[in-house]
């Protein structure tokens, strides 16, 4: 077993954050990703593109829609297709052709969320294979190995990754492993020139844990912060006060990646609460089940009273959806069979979420994000005091005040 | 509308029909194809990735059992269903049915034809009829017509003699309603020729048919399997030497490259593109060569592959048969087999459509594998664009008198 590697074991980690405007009030950061395949305007999100595809949507189609970023699943590349046939393409970015960044995770999550049969030791985490029921190890060392292959521009750590429902010793033990396996990534670590590693603090919904987490961490020096062990089935109000420990503790000068969080009253407390990176299959899962996006909520477009809506799904939306169909022809559209409909969702979906944080974005730096934060709140919910009580709270805390 | 022939060569119609659409400045070159839709819109495609594609037709295929159960909607929306379906600059022409999906007999009666959408039996008199296409306003839509006599295994001269009397009468009456509407006046009826496997009724359907101030004709009832097409082909010369050569004549289910050639042959002008989808559906792409004159080094190449790919599907047919394949043509490669895991090849070398110049075979047998929906997307953009290439390989060799030359290709590859 690897010997817990010294802090300056990556001094040449790329600084790869640069902060453009502060909110003066709450820790909104806006700032700027300097990326090997070019920078990332930050708050982001970053939508999921689990087996090297966007869903139904092309490459040309989700970068017209001025995305930068977006995620693929090592679980998935690593067992269909594999990190050797990846290699022979060119990496993940030749083998989709995506010309821009590409953040894997490590297989983690997956590992543990997906897999009824896997077992998680100091090794690694061992597990049968559902397609051919072999049974393999991944470990930190195979997670990055597998990543190198795959050649994105962030890697995520291999983590010991718990249920946030969970409670009592095994917390503990999968926080200290994280750790442990942070330092034997790093190690691993075949390309820190070329893919960004970050770091996954953990820690549960344990204050305690997750400060002894961050302390360790943050002694490493990796190029990024993710939080982790979030966005399970935890209550919001334990959720919130763990993000802002987090952020409280992470370094200024650093990206922070809220994992698994996409939802938009989330993603505007998050980023009022010091979060810079989102990613989540929400909004394109959503959209495959017929449900579009908009700043009041969202449309059920199968729904029988959007049946002779003639407006598109957002008027102030500048989506190809939204430029050229109705709501009405979209719910046509969804009660037959052809997969263009789901394409039309998720296209606008995307197109939501990206403006969504470009609009948080342009507010922090024109020093007006409280202000937007308040319109945001407002339009969702109808009346500040209608605003869910733990964003509320959230808000309260980093000072930002609803009515 | 005019439809002007450039030449006519063995029984073979080049031209163009021109002053088409509700401006009057749209052309539709023939022999051509139109655009396949499913519920108004190309599928798998948005308007984004359709217009990604290379030639794509200037009228496209709407199907009424897709669009009837919309009518409602489309009569309060009141500007018609391109304009709905966000394609207001095609021309569009509305058929029955859905060539992917022919209905079941037994449901024509002298009064009324039915449709089969999502919902269930659309039934449709000839008044309902022409309501809803007065809320569609497509520039050109199938009269409603009696298709059923080609049903059957064997057409009893009744059965036969019935769907031309029923196509007729149906004709009459709604050239009755259109006179009376304004609007439907701004469409083009194309009346629909009937009378299954008999000759008599054919022509006399041809003849009569002819007589009406319709604006097309629709061949119906010659589609099947392939061995039904090659006995029909004969009836479909005797059928089109009664058409007057200044009107379309359009063809229903029949999509096959070697099928289209022989219909050309006997005076068809416009076909329906859903052979390209069915492709797609089984996962497949097409390979097919249209290039008549290629140069010698290519000519090599080409057979060496195509050869080589041929004799690999046949092998595999017979395996294949039991998961659906067996409708499988030798047009086409089957990108779901391992051979294709990391072959990063195009889909088709030389093919200038989007899948081919962004995307390997081996990327397209994962997202095949992996049941992503994407494949769907890229199959059809690389299908329709190689089809809309074949049909413009036709009317060049038309053109340049070497549709010998590009059948004998086709018909290479048929085997």
């Amino acid at each position: 077993m690897a010997a817990a590697a010294s802090p300056t074991s990556l001094e040449s980690a790329p600084r790869i954050f640069r902060l453009v405007a502060e909110c003066s009030l709450s820790r909104a950061r806006a700032g700027e990703l300097r990326l090997p395949h070019g920078p990332v305007a930050t708050p982001v999100f970053m939508p999921v593109g689990t087996q090297a595809t966007m869903k139904g949507i092309t490459a040309e189609q989700l970068d017209a829609l001025g995305c930068r970023i977006c995620l693929g699943n090592t679980y998935h590349l690593g067992l269909r297709p594999g990190p050797e046939l990846i290699q022979k393409a060119h990496g993940l970015h030749g083998f989709m052709n995506w010309p821009h960044n590409l953040l894997t995770d490590s297989g983690g999550f997956q590992m543990v969320s997906l897999v009824s049969l896997s077992e998680v030791t100091e090794e690694g985490v061992r597990f049968h294979s559902p397609y051919d029921g072999d049974e393999t190890l991944l470990s930190p060392e195979r997670s990055v190995e597998i990543q190198n292959a795959l050649g994105s521009d962030i890697i995520m750590q291999l983590d010991d990754v718990v249920s946030s429902t969970v409670t009592g010793p095994r917390v503990e033990e999968a926080m200290y492993r994280s750790i442990r396996w942070l330092d034997r990534c790093i190690a691993a670590h075949r390309r820190p020139d070329k893919q960004n590693l970050f770091a996954i603090i953990q820690g549960g919904l344990d204050a305690d844990l997750r400060a002894t987490c961050l302390e360790e961490m943050t002694k490493r020096n990796v190029p990024g912060f993710a939080i982790g062990g979030l966005s399970g089935g935890e209550s919001k109000g334990q959720f919130w006060r763990m993000v802002a420990l987090s952020t409280s503790r992470l370094p200024k000068d650093k990206p922070r990646y809220l994992m698994g969080v996409g939802y938009a009253t989330d993603l505007v407390v998050c980023v009022a609460l010091g979060c810079d990176m989102f990613d989540c299959v929400f909004p394109t899962r959503t959209a495959r089940f017929g449900s579009a996006l908009v700043p009041t909520g969202n449309l059920q477009l199968k729904k029988k009273h959007f049946q002779k809506d003639f407006r598109p799904i957002d008027p102030e939306c500048s989506c190809p959806t939204c430029q050229k169909h109705s709501r009405a022809f979209l719910h046509a559209l969804l009660h037959s069979d052809n997969t263009a409909a789901l394409h039309h969702l998720t296209v606008h979906n995307i197109a939501y979420q990206l403006r969504l944080m470009g609009a948080v974005r342009a507010s922090i730096v024109e020093k007006r994000f409280p202000d937007f934060v308040r319109d945001f709140m407002g339009t969702m919910y109808g009346d500040p005091t209608l605003c869910p009580t733990w964003a509320t709270e959230a808000l309260a805390s980093v000072g930002i005040t609803l009515s | 509308m005019k439809l002007s022939l450039t030449k006519v060569v063995n029984g073979c119609r080049l031209g163009k029909i021109k002053n088409l659409g509700k401006t009057g400045d749209h052309t539709v070159d023939i022999p051509g194809c139109l655009l396949y839709t499913k519920t108004g819109s190309a599928p798998h495609l948005t308007h984004h990735t359709l217009h990604k594609i290379h030639g794509v037709p200037a009228m496209a295929q709407l199907t009424l059992s897709s669009l009837a159960e919309h009518h409602e909607v489309l009569a309060e929306y009141k500007e018609g269903v391109g304009k709905f379906i966000g394609m207001p600059e095609s021309l569009l022409y509305c058929s029955l049915h859905d060539p992917v999906s022919p209905c079941p007999a037994g449901h024509v009666t002298n009064k009324s034809v039915s449709v089969w959408s999502v919902g269930g039996r659309m039934e449709m008199t000839v008044s309902k009829f022409m309501a809803i296409q007065q809320a569609l306003q497509p520039d050109w839509f199938q009269c409603l017509s009696d298709g059923e006599a080609s049903c059957a295994e064997a057409t009893s001269i009744k059965r036969a003699r019935k769907s031309v009397d029923r196509s007729l009468l149906f004709l009459d009456n709604c050239l009755r309603l259109q006179e009376e509407s304004e609007v439907l006046k701004k469409s083009t009826i194309i009346g629909v020729i009937e009378g299954g496997d008999v000759v008599e009724e054919r022509l006399r359907s041809a003849r009569e048919t002819a007589k009406r101030p319709v604006g097309g004709f629709l061949l119906d009832g010659f589609q099947g399997n392939p061995t039904t097409l090659e006995t029909r082909l004969h009836l479909l010369s005797s059928v089109t030497a009664e058409l007057p050569e200044d009107k379309p004549r359009l063809i229903c289910g029949i999509s096959r490259p070697d099928e289209v050639l022989e219909c050309i042959e006997r005076g068809v002008d416009l076909f329906e593109s859903f052979f390209p989808y069915q492709v797609t559906e089984r996962g497949c792409a097409l390979t097919f060569s249209f290039d008549y004159q290629p140069n010698p080094e290519e000519t090599l190449l080409q057979q060496n592959g195509t050869q080589e790919e041929i004799k690999y599907v046949d092998q595999t047919k017979k395996i294949n048969t039991t998961i659906c394949n067996q409708e499988m043509t030798s047009f086409e490669i089957n990108l779901k087999e391992k051979r294709y895991q990391e072959d990063f090849d195009p889909l088709v070398r030389g093919c200038s459509c989007y899948c081919c110049k962004n995307h390997t075979r081996a990327y397209v047998h994962h997202l095949l594998v992996t049941n992503e929906l994407l494949a769907g997307v890229l199959l059809m953009i690389h299908n329709f664009e190689h089809y809309f290439g074949f049909f413009h390989s036709i009317r060049e060799a038309l053109k340049n008198d070497r549709l010998e030359k590009l059948k004998e290709l086709i018909h290479r590859q048929a085997s």
